[in-house]
Order: C-alpha cells, then structure tokens, then sequence
C-alpha cells in the first residue's frame, strides 16, 4: 500500500489510541459529544479575523445549515459508495425527491399543510421508494449497471420536472414552502439563524449515530463482504441483491430526508437545485473524506463545500482586489468541477483510502508492522491441534 | 423419469432457427419498418443517420467493456472532444466555413479532417487508459469506475473553458439544402454520408477484427485474460489498441455530428454516452453487432419520441429503453446469458 | 446436521420418486452438460454423494472440475441435467425465467386498463393521480416479492412453469458450504470478520435490532464472535482472529476460508483444491484436516483435485474427469489401476 510510510496514528500512542478506543466503544456517545463540540466551535470560529471580515454570523451559519445538507448526502451516499462499494451517480435525484414531496406537502402552490416531522419521515420513504423501483431491475445483475441506471435517472428527474410545468411549476420551481415550526413557533426564515443550524445538527447526529450501528451489524458486515468480493460474499450466503437494496434504498432515504430540510430551509426548490452537479460533487466529497468512513466522509463533506462556497470566492475578491495580473481574469467557480475531476482521478491513484483512513484502513498499517510477530505466531499455532 | 417433466423438447423447425441466431436481426427490422410506417420516410431517414452515430460511440464502450469489463463514463466525452476537435481542424487549420461545392476539394478536406480527427482521439483515448485505468486494473472495481468518471468531468470542463458553454457552430461541409433521390425518397446527401461513413468503419472494424492478428489478440484477451497472456499475448498493448481503435471510433463519431448538426456544446458527450452506452447494453455488451444494432434501435427510439412529442421525452423513452432491458433481456440482443449473477 | 435448511429450496418442484437403490444420497447430480458458446465445458456428468462419504473429482487441468463444481455452488446454471439435494431439486437449467419480468409489471399495466376503462382520464389530475399511485404502489409490491421470495411466490412460479436455478445464497441456504480454488477471502477485513461473514445466516437479529443496538443484537453478536474464535482454532488458527485475511501466509489462508466455509454449519462441503499451491508438509496437515472434519463434524465432503496422491487417502471414492467428460470412476483403488486414467494423466495409451 501507498500509505504504509505515512502512519501518523500509529506512532504516537498514548492519548490518541485512548480516545479513539474510548470512541469506539461508546460510539454514540462520542458522536453527541463530537456534534455538540462542531456545533459550539462553529458559530464562535466565524467570529474571529480572517472569518468576520467575509461575512455576519447569521450569514455565516446559514452556509453551515446548507454545509450541513450535503454533509448529510455525503453520509447517504457512503453507504452506497464507501460501505456496500456500489457506484451510485444520480444520487442528486432522490434528494430532488424529497425536496418536491414536501413542496408538494406544504406549500401554498397545492395548498396542502402537513407539517414538517412527519414529513422528514414521509421524504426519506418516499425516496426510497424510488430507490427500490431504481434498484430492484438493477441490482439483480452486476453492480456496475447501477452506475448507469442512476447516472440516467439522475438526468431524467430534473428534466421530467422541468417539462411537468403543470404539476411542478417549471424551472421557476414551486415557492411559498412552509417553514417548520416547533412547539407552536415556526422556524425564522431570516435573521436568527440558530433553529434550522440546530436542527440540521440533530439530524446529522442521528444519521451518524445509525449508520454506525448499521456499519457494525451483521448487514455492515455483509456491506463489506460485497464490496471486497461480491460472489464470495453470495457463496458464504449472503443474499447479495436483497442487501445491495437495502443499502441503496436506506442511501436514497438519507437524500430524501436532505430534500425535505432543503425545500424548507429555502422556501422554494427549482429543478436547477438537483442538477447532475450535485451528485458528481457529493460523490467528490464521499470519494475525497475516505469511502467507508463516517467522520471522514462528513468532514470531507464540509471542507469540500467550504472550499467551494467561500474559499474559491474569497480567492477570486482577493486577486481582483490585488490586482494580480493573469490569475485577476480567472474565475476560479469556473474550474470547480475540474478541479473535483481531477482531485477524483488523483485520489483514486495515489490515496485510494480518502484524506482521512478510516479505522480499518489503520488496524491495516497497525498490522503491517505487526508482521514479524504475526509469522512467528504461525510457527507455533500452524498445525491443528 | 423426472427429468423428462424438466426438459420440453421443441419442434426442429424451432431448433434451426434458434441456431441461425437470426432473432435478434429480425427484431431490428421489424422495429425499423414499423418505425418507417410510424413516423414516415424523412424522419425515418433522420432516425437512421443519428443511430448511426450512436452506433459508433457504442462500439467503443462494448469494445472496451468486452476487454476490461469497465464501463468507460469518459467515451461519451471523447466523442464530444472529437466534435469539437473536428470543429478547430476545419475552421483553424483547414480554414473552412461553410459548404463546398467541388467534389474532390470536399473529398480531400474531409479526408483529412478524418485522418486528423481520428488519429488525435485514438491518441487521447490511450492516455486516458494508460493513466486513468491501467495502474487500477487489479484494484477493486469501483477505483476505475470513479476515475471514469473524473476523467469525464475533466475532458467536459477544459473543454467548457476552452470553448465557452454555448452551442458552438461548426462548419457544415456538405451542404445541408443538398437532397437526392434514392428510391424515390428525397433523402439529403449528408444523411447519406454519415451513414455510409458509419457503416463502412463498422464493416472495417469487423474485418479488423475477425481477420487480423492484433483482433484475434483482442478477442482472445476479451475471453480470458490470463489464458492470452500465457499464449503470447501483450495483453498491455492489446489493450490500448483497444482503447485507440474505440476512442478514433468516437472521433468519427464527432466529425459527423458536427457535420450533421452545424453546432456542438461541451454537454453533448454525456448525453450521447448514456444513449450509446443503452445501445451497447441493448445489443448485449460487449457485442460489436450488437452494439450497432442497438445503436440504430436508439436513434429510432429517440426520433420517434421526439416526433410524436415533445424532444425533451426522447432521452426519457431511451432511459425507458435502458431499464426494460435490464429488467426482461440483461444480456441484450446478441449476448450470452451467462456471467451475470453475482 | 441440524434441520433448519429445509426451509430454503430455490425451486418449487419437489421430486416424487424415492432414492432408487436404497443407499441415502445426500446429493444427486444428474446428466450435467455446461456449455459455452460452442464449446462443451461439461459433457453429461452423473455423480451421486452418499451422506457421510468423502468423494472426490480429479482430472487434468482443464478437464471441466471447476466448471462442473461451480454447476452445483449456483454460480453457473447448467445448459442441461439437474442436480438434487436432500431429494429436492436444487439446480436445474433455468426455464421461462423470461416470463417472471412480465409478471411483475402485469399488475400495474391491468390497473392501468382497468382505471381507462373506469374513466379516470376524465376525472382530471385527480384521476390520473390516483392511477398513478396505484400502478406505482402495486409495481413495488411486485419488485419486492420478487426479492424477497416468500416460499409461496416461489411455488406460484413452478406452477406457471417457471424454474429458476439456485443461486449461490440459496445454496448455502440449503446446507452446502464451498471453498474457491483461488483463495476469495475479503482481504482488508479481520479473520474474525471474514467467519463472521460466513455465520451470516446463522445470525438473526434484523434492521430494527441494528438501528437500536438492541441487548438482542449484542448477546448474538458477543456469541457469534465465540463461536468464530472457535471455528478458527479448530482449523489451526488460534488467536489470529484480529489479523487482516490478507496479512496471513497463504496455508493460512486456505484454512481461513475453510473455517469461514464451515461457519454456516453445512451439511455438504465442497473444497476446490485445498491443497493448491501448499508444500508437501503444508498438504499432509490440510489432508489429515480434512479427514477430521468428516469424523467429529459428521460432514459430507466434495472434493476437487489435480494432483491424484493426496485424494487418494482420504476419499471413498473418485470420479474421473478429461475434457469435460466422466472417464472413470470407482475406488480409489480401482481407479488407480483404470488404464483410461493412467492414459489421461500421462498421454500415452496404457500397455
């Protein structure tokens, strides 16, 4: 492996190995406490230079709750990707699901009014769904005919929204959503950011904590097994296309439910939302923050949407504001998608295991240097007993 | 014995037929005649011409899914690369602009256009396998899968900032006002062209690889890998040539459209890859009659829909296309039913 | 064994003749033909596997084993024969199969007459969307019995003719373990893990009991890594538990997958050269394992091999293969002294 000189986990021992024990075992509990840390950290970072002179807090934290909805896809989309190994490429148009059924639920264009909770949950079902009906003719036959029945349904939602103008409104899209509301007060849509940034953080929460319980479970396992080898894993029993649409289907439930919370954070959805951008760049996301790992999946998510949000902005201000000849005239938003292009092809040559190894890819390193012992045990326990 | 309920013995007449294999070809012209019936001769004619294209760019994803086993995202982007290389070679290089009216000039400037076009893509095509897909070939299979489709969005993008993202006229060489009269339909001769252009490469390709030794290496490495590698076979190079003869293919898919069209965008080559790649699963990956057959179904599928409703439901009916043949024939036309359980 | 794999049987056909001679088959392969494209893989094999015996196929390489093997584990169907397992047909050539596809989309496409000819075009949005929630509701009900397989959706397709193969799962399902010729271990997961695989469906907790970590799900969990463990010293893997499949020499990992092939309790197991590619040494161990796992674990075993000596200990009785044909079969002792088999394995007519 490439990465067997760059170990940083394994030679420093001590507090490190201790936490990520301790994490392990209490694995839910260390995510409530990780979120509630993010969720402190944020909105204080964003006071101190150079982050204040960009933008307000309220503004700042609305990008979070936004950051947030794909940090959520991401998570989705690595149980399809990262943890069962299936290529999913129209991941875009199960959130475009989710975001029109709770359009179509609450707005004033049907003028229906179910409110949002229940809703959530009718989302994530309701993608799912589809996943099923996506997945079902698919999955029976091999894995990379997924790759281009979703790269298709991804490209034909947007357009069958598109054309629907009766039911859909078009690319004007449908307007007046309801915003959630809890306890008898609906959710700010300006000026305090707080509600819809805590609420995206819970959901986050309790996505992360499921799909880690998920991960360790006899359906994590066989996740896994598919992904490493998909016909040992069917000759040890497992019913390869029951679980291969479990995992799809649960992947199209997270995007659903990051569909509701977006058509109420904004108040509107339009086709342009769910375009093939999305999923290829979620897809970077998943790909960039390790495939398989649930932090490093979430902050890749992150730090891929900051960069794209904030910093390639901030770079295009500071070089028309410095006047630097040549890179003034470029709009770095321009190169995005090359740069996601290019960074996928990169990762997948050079750093296969994402920017942030998960656990197993580790114990992996761990092992390695184990080895010398590892053979000496072979002497002695080789023969049966 | 039990085994008798088991095995239904059919008529011989039933028997022959299933060995002339001739099914699948008569399902084509059947979908052609009541395709001709349905949407009379012009749009016929207009069905036939961008199947044909379709058909090109299909062989070069079933060719390279037949010797890898990858579903190459990148093809359908090729083929707008190609496009827009056509476009440059004839208005920078060549300087053209608009038709020609003498024969020979036409000939050598397409000639040309074709030689560079091709060359040039062939080119491309085997750098993207040398260094997108070969140093993951024994990596697990979604690694080339998700740099397949990194290589897509990189040829989109340099092309989108070379080019600009709207439509781009090309120069429409045969003019498009230039009909004649073949059968007594008024067909146009750039219909013609691109359709013998098409099928002609198609009758080559077949040729190349049924009768010479680097096919003979390319099927052998398409059956079994390490059987053809221990005969002899470069398994490397067949590969590429593989991956060269596909990707020109492409490119000549590209000159046409262009010279059919009159403008290119740098979106062209992921909607025509999800149409070729149906065609290629439609014929039975993997197949290269296959895949022209499907590719002609498509164009007819496409036009048809375009021309009894709406354009935009064309792509929706070939992804309704794609789905039912996953869903009744996976292994498509002219595949074998094997290999496709987990 | 235990007598939970009845439950599974891929085909809804049950055979009604009896065992014939009397002798208590275990497994039953009758008249096996594979081919491909043209060329015939295997030509016509019969091999019958009383309960309790240790049968062996060799031949040269090439000669249609694996082919032949990979007939019975459901990875390939069969272009003719059938194979029976416990006195139920298990693997048969798939027939019709182009017919389930239009049984899932019938439902919807009568809803959608029935609803034309009620009128609901013209009851305006309201009638097209009720429609359409029908159709789609109905679709998804099909697709998911189709996946699912109640034992009943099963039958109701051997009634309209219907036969589907096994498929791999489903012969696990059925009490029958394998082991590749190539070792196929998941190599970045622990030996643990790759056993635990194997006990899949051994274990039962569902998705509710992974989604709240239920007390269930532990206790299995806990019992399941026990009995992994166990599985691992029994084939000499003592304590290697945590390591990487693919950080373990390569007799290891042989008997690695053999633990993980014997997690699901079979009944029946197939071994696919368990000896290629070991030393001398290395293959007297796996040998003598192999000849224990018949005696304590009461297994019938199904063995394929190129290399005659080492079958020749342990196995009751042999059959013969080359080129994709039976040409002999017997005691060992018997087939030792067959001059077909002298002349398959040297290439010179026997004198």
């Amino acid at each position: 492996m490439s990465a067997v000189g760059q170990a940083p986990a394994a030679s420093s021992p001590g507090i490190r190995e201790q936490v990520a024990d301790l994490s392990s075992r209490h694995r839910s509990l260390s995510v409530i406490v990780g979120m509630t840390i993010v969720a402190a950290i944020l909105p204080l970072i964003v006071l101190v230079p150079p982050f204040n002179s960009f933008s307000g807090q309220a503004v700042w934290m609305d990008g979070f709750t936004i950051a947030g909805i794909y940090v959520l896809l991401a998570l989705g989309l690595n149980i399809v990707v990262g943890m069962s190994g299936l290529l999913d490429l129209g991941y875009a148009a199960f959130f475009a699901i989710g975001a029109y059924s709770y359009a179509f639920a609450a707005s004033s264009f049907t003028h229906v009014n179910i409110p949002f909770w229940p809703m959530l949950l009718a989302g994530a079902a309701i993608a799912a769904v589809f996943g099923i009906l996506l997945g079902a003719p698919t999955l029976r036959l091999r894995g990379d005919y997924l790759a281009i029945v979703t790269l298709g349904f991804g490209e034909i939602v947007p357009i069958t929204i598109l054309n629907s103008s009766k039911y859909t409104e078009g690319p004007n899209g449908i307007g007046g959503i309801s915003a959630p509301s809890l306890l008898g007060t609906e959710f700010p849509t300006t000026g305090n950011p707080w509600p819809f940034y805590l609420t995206m953080l819970v959901m986050i929460c309790i996505s992360m904590i499921l799909i880690y319980r998920l991960q360790d479970s006899r359906l994590g396992r066989a996740w896994a097994a598919i992904r490493e080898d998909e016909l040992a894993a069917a000759a040890n029993g497992v019913n390869t296309v029951v679980t291969k649409l479990l995992a799809f289907a649960l992947g199209a439930s997270t995007a659903g439910l990051a569909g509701v919370f977006i058509a109420a954070k904004l108040q509107t959805v339009t086709p342009n939302l769910f375009r093939f951008d999305v999923s290829f760049t979620v897809l970077a996301m998943v790909v960039l923050g390790g495939m398989g790992n649930v932090w490093g999946v979430a902050v890749g998510a992150f730090v891929v949407f900051m960069i794209q949000s904030v910093f390639l902005k901030q770079l295009n201000l500071f070089f028309d504001n410095a006047h630097v000849p040549f890179l003034q005239d470029i709009n770095f938003l321009d190169y995005q998608f090359l740069l996601y292009g290019i960074a996928l092809v990169a990762m997948m040559l050079l750093r296969p295991e994402g920017l942030f190894p998960s656990r197993r890819r580790r114990r992996e390193l761990h092992t390695d240097e184990d080895q010398e012992f590892g053979e000496l045990g072979d002497e002695l326990g080789a023969s049966p007993e | 014995m039990t085994t008798s309920t088991l095995r239904r013995e059919q008529p011989a007449f039933v028997e022959t037929f299933q060995r002339l294999r001739l099914g699948p070809y008569l399902f084509v012209l059947g979908v052609a005649i009541i395709d001709f019936l349905v949407i009379g001769p012009a749009q016929f004619v207009n069905g036939l011409t961008i199947g044909a294209i379709y058909a090109l760019v299909a062989i070069g994803y079933t060719m390279v899914y037949g010797i890898i086993e990858l579903i190459n995202f990148a093809h359908g982007d090729v083929f707008m690369v190609g496009a827009f290389t056509s476009m440059y070679v004839l208005t920078n290089v060549l300087g053209q602009d608009g038709p020609i009216k003498d024969p020979p000039v036409l000939a050598a400037v397409l000639f040309v256009d074709f030689a560079i076009t091709m060359i040039l893509l062939g080119i491309l095509g085997t750098v993207i396998e040398r260094f997108a897909y070969r140093p993951l070939r024994h990596a697990p299979r979604l690694a080339p899968l998700i740099t397949a489709i990194g290589v897509s969005f990189i040829l989109q993008n340099t092309i989108q900032i070379l080019f600009g993202p709207s439509p781009v006229n090309t120069p429409q060489l045969i003019s498009p006002t230039a009909r004649v009269n073949v059968f007594g339909l008024d067909v146009g001769v750039v219909n013609i062209f691109t359709i013998v252009v098409s099928v002609s490469l198609m009758i080559a390709l077949q040729l190349f690889v049924s009768r010479t030794r680097i096919g003979r290496a390319m099927r052998s490495t398409a059956m079994d890998r390490e059987a053809a590698q221990l005969m002899g076979v470069d398994i490397n190079r067949t590969i590429a040539i593989t991956f060269f003869i596909g990707s020109a293919l492409a490119g000549a898919a590209g000159v046409v459209q262009g010279l059919y069209f009159g403008n290119i965008q740098f979106t062209l080559g992921f909607q025509a890859g999800l149409k070729a790649f149906t065609a290629a699963v439609l014929g039975g990956i993997g197949n290269i009659t296959g895949a022209a057959l499907g590719g002609f179904i498509i164009g007819f599928v496409e036009v048809t829909a375009g021309a009894k409703g709406v354009f935009v439901w064309g792509q929706a009916a070939v992804f309704v296309v794609l789905i039912l043949t996953l869903l009744f024939r996976p292994a498509g036309l002219l595949g074998q039913q094997i290999g496709e359980r987990a | 064994m235990s007598e939970q794999h009845d439950t599974v049987v891929a085909v809804g056909a049950v055979d009604p003749t009896a065992p014939e001679d009397g002798v208590d088959y275990l497994l039953q392969a009758k008249s096996i033909t594979k081919r491909f494209g043209g060329l015939v893989a295997v030509r016509d094999v019969n091999l019958d596997i009383p309960k309790g015996a240790i049968v062996s196929i060799i031949g040269p390489n090439g000669a249609g084993k694996t082919t032949f093997f990979n007939v019975v584990a459901g990875i390939i169907d069969p272009s003719s024969g059938h194979v029976r397992f416990r006195g139920r047909f298990l693997i048969l050539r798939p027939q019709r199969t182009w017919i389930e596809p239009i049984l899932w989309v019938a439902p919807s496409l009568i809803a959608v007459a029935v609803a034309l000819l009620l009128g609901a075009q013209n009851h305006g949005d309201q009638g097209i969307g009720i429609t359409g929630l029908v159709v789609l509701g109905l679709l998804i009900t099909m697709l998911l019995l189709a996946i699912i397989r109640p034992p009943w959706y099963s039958l109701l397709l051997g009634r309209l003719g219907i036969l589907r193969s096994a498929r791999p799962n489903d012969v696990v399902a059925a009490g029958i373990g394998r082991t590749f010729q190539n070792i196929r271990l998941f190599q970045n997961m622990s030996a643990q893990e790759n056993v635990l695989v194997g006990m899949h469906l051994q274990l039962r907790s569902n998705l509710i009991d992974h989604v709240i970590s239920s007390r269930r799900q532990h206790r299995e969990e806990d019992a399941a890594a026990k009995r992994a463990n166990e599985l691992l010293r029994l084939v000499g893997l003592r304590g290697r538990d945590q390591e990487l499949a693919k950080n373990l020499p390569y007799g290891d990992q042989r008997r690695l997958e053999l633990a993980r092939a014997l997690a699901n309790d079979p009944v029946l197991l197939l071994l696919d050269e368990p000896t290629a590619g070991m030393n001398p040494n290395e293959t007297a161990a796996m040998t003598a394992l192999i000849g224990r796992l018949r005696k304590e674990l009461g297994l019938t075993i199904l063995l394929i091999e190129h290399d005659m000596r080492v079958v020749m200990g342990v196995s009751d009785h042999i059959l013969v293969m080359d080129h994709g044909e039976r040409i002999s079969e017997g005691t060992p002792e018997e087939v030792r002294r067959d001059p077909k088999v002298i002349e398959a394995y040297l290439g010179t007519p026997a004198s």
